[in-house]
């Protein structure tokens, strides 16, 4: 019998780079050989040299769309926070809004986001909207979920401790939850930035939605190109942010790992 | 008991009247409780009087208990699976109120009134976010005690619940025998000198379950402490209890649960208490009563 041993860590990086590096080649040659036009599709290096050239422009561009995500996804975690909170607090809140929450999340942002751009204008608002609306969910249905899962006996055992229902919430049902929640947040954070892109391309001044539409009128696509690896990027970095963050909050899951043998 | 024993019990005696005095006494009621003293010795440490008890104030689950213990004394109530243990335990521990009969401690009326007695499951319920010091700390923290003073309370306390070195570790990183002592010094910690415990050993290995037993037994006795301990297995019940009330009765086929006897057992001192014949002898009786 062969014993199943974990990948170094070593191997998992060079594993994938490997493969990413490949297609990379792949793509490079496509273009070269002639298989695709060229004016349809940039090759990769074309599009790393769009990426130096409008590093300056892309780099504002983030700004505006880094702010309107974090704005939207502040007020989202805020929002979502005091809804899972009422809906533990009282259970009819609960069984009115449960419902809505997963019928809400079935609209495509898309869809609402050219009414947003009608009701609310060309500035930042309807962005850090859409943003709002997308991150809220995800963050209203992990922590409620999360609330949910602390067993009905630490409850029971903390009322023969005679522990208020503010005790009770902040010793077992918030730390019950800090991991649905950081699993709520990493989706959130990404959604936040595919949000405020989407609403971006609907009309604006600023931001990476907005450099994007200006290069595909001009028919770039290098740069378009170079505008989807800082969003693949900006995504990646909050989702690590996020990580730290959990990892911070959480330092008994670290010794977990070790223990799994118990 | 060695010398650094008896350090360790006079610690604990000092942390247990840290609880009565963290705000669960008022002076009004001190002066009401100093005129039932007289009564109170008299009084058991833990009774319930002709309880009667619902799932849904429709299905009666357990008729007219009674049961008594003595301060100082283990107790167990022995029954099947589903006739109603934990309901008892529920309405002793003052979680629910009963359709009929009263709860009292030291003859006082504690009936519908939680927090008067220490309470124990057979899941440990440490909490995984907070360090198995801190865990331990929680009852005192709840009753309004900083960190840091609880922690103080509680450190010198960790030897004779045989968790010395464990005091900044999580609970994931203790053996299943070592998290239910470390839940059973915080459950010690709640202050009450009665204590109910569901099933608190059940989920241990059995060589586990057969050394903390015996621990318990030796702790509780040096302490002073009143327990009443609630099982369907009647080996847990004749090796710790010095009475066992036997439960029976099908609630699910509505048929409410009574106490169909009262078994005392004789325990004799004893290497291997669980293979005298008084042991034995007390296995059989419960065994019989249980049908």
């Amino acid at each position: 019998m062969t014993v199943r041993t974990e990948p170094t860590r070593a191997r998992r990086i060079a594993t994938p780079l490997v493969t990413i590096l490949a297609l990379l080649a792949i793509w490079q040659a496509v273009v070269s050989v002639g298989l695709v036009p060229n004016f349809l599709l940039p090759t990769p290096v074309q599009v790393v040299q769009a990426l130096v050239e409008d590093a300056a422009l892309l780099a504002s561009h983030c700004v505006a769309t880094l702010a309107e995500a974090a704005a939207g996804l502040a007020v989202g975690v805020a929002l979502g926070f005091v809804f899972a909170v009422l809906m533990d607090r009282f259970e009819g809140f609960y069984l009115a809004f449960e419902p809505l929450m997963t019928i809400s999340q079935t609209i495509p942002t898309v869809a609402i986001a050219p009414l947003l751009v009608l009701w609310l204008g060309y500035g930042a608002l309807p962005k850090i909207v859409l943003v709002i609306i997308s991150t809220f969910f995800p963050i209203t249905v992990s922590l409620a979920s999360g609330f949910r899962s602390v067993d009905s006996d630490v409850i029971d055992l903390m009322r023969t401790m005679n522990a208020s229902r503010w005790q009770i919430f902040w010793y077992a049902k918030l730390p019950a939850a800090t991991e649905q929640f950081f699993s709520g947040l990493k989706i959130s954070a990404t959604y936040a930035i595919v949000g405020a892109v989407i609403a971006e391309w609907l009309g604006g001044n600023e931001g990476l939605g907005v450099y994007m539409t200006r290069v595909r009128k001009s028919f770039s696509y290098d740069r378009m190109f170079a505008a989807i690896i800082v969003i693949s990027a900006l995504s990646l970095a909050l989702m690590k942010l996020v990580e730290l963050a959990q990892r911070a909050c959480m330092p008994w899951k670290r010794v977990e790992g070790n223990n799994n043998d118990r | 008991m060695s010398e650094a024993g008896e350090k360790n019990v006079r610690a604990a005696g000092e942390a247990r009247r840290v609880g009565p005095a963290l705000g669960q006494s008022s002076p009004r009621k001190g002066r009401a409780s100093a005129e039932l003293a007289a009564d109170q010795l008299a009084a058991p440490a833990l009774e319930a009087r002709g309880l009667t008890l619902s799932w849904d104030q429709e299905h009666v689950v357990v008729e007219d208990i009674n049961v008594e213990v003595a301060s100082g004394e283990v107790c167990c109530l022995v029954g099947r699976s589903g006739c109603g243990k934990t309901t008892i335990l529920h309405a002793l521990a003052g979680l629910t109120t009963p359709m009929a009969g009263r709860v009292l401690l030291h003859g006082e009326d504690v009936t519908g009134r939680p927090g008067r007695v220490s309470y124990m499951l057979q899941k440990d319920l440490l909490l995984p976010s907070r360090r198995i010091i801190d865990n331990v700390c929680l009852p005192l923290v709840l009753a309004g005690a900083k960190k840091a003073e609880a922690r103080e309370k509680a450190a010198p306390l960790f030897e004779r619940f045989g968790l010395a070195g464990c005091e900044l570790k999580w609970p994931s990183e203790l053996s299943g025998g070592m998290r239910q002592r470390a839940a059973f010094l915080r459950t010690y910690l709640m202050g009450a000198d009665v204590t109910l415990l569901d099933e608190p050993f059940s989920a241990l290995d059995a060589l586990t379950r057969v050394d903390v037993r015996r621990w318990f037994v030796d702790v509780v006795a040096e302490l002073g402490l009143s327990a009443l301990v609630i099982t369907h297995d009647v080996d847990e019940a004749v090796s710790m209890a010095s009475r066992i009330y036997v439960l029976a009765g099908a609630p699910s086929a509505g048929e409410p649960s009574h106490v169909a006897g009262v078994v005392e057992v004789d325990r004799v001192e004893s290497e291997n208490f669980e293979l005298t014949d008084e042991y034995l002898a007390a296995k059989r009786q419960v065994m019989a009563l249980l049908g």
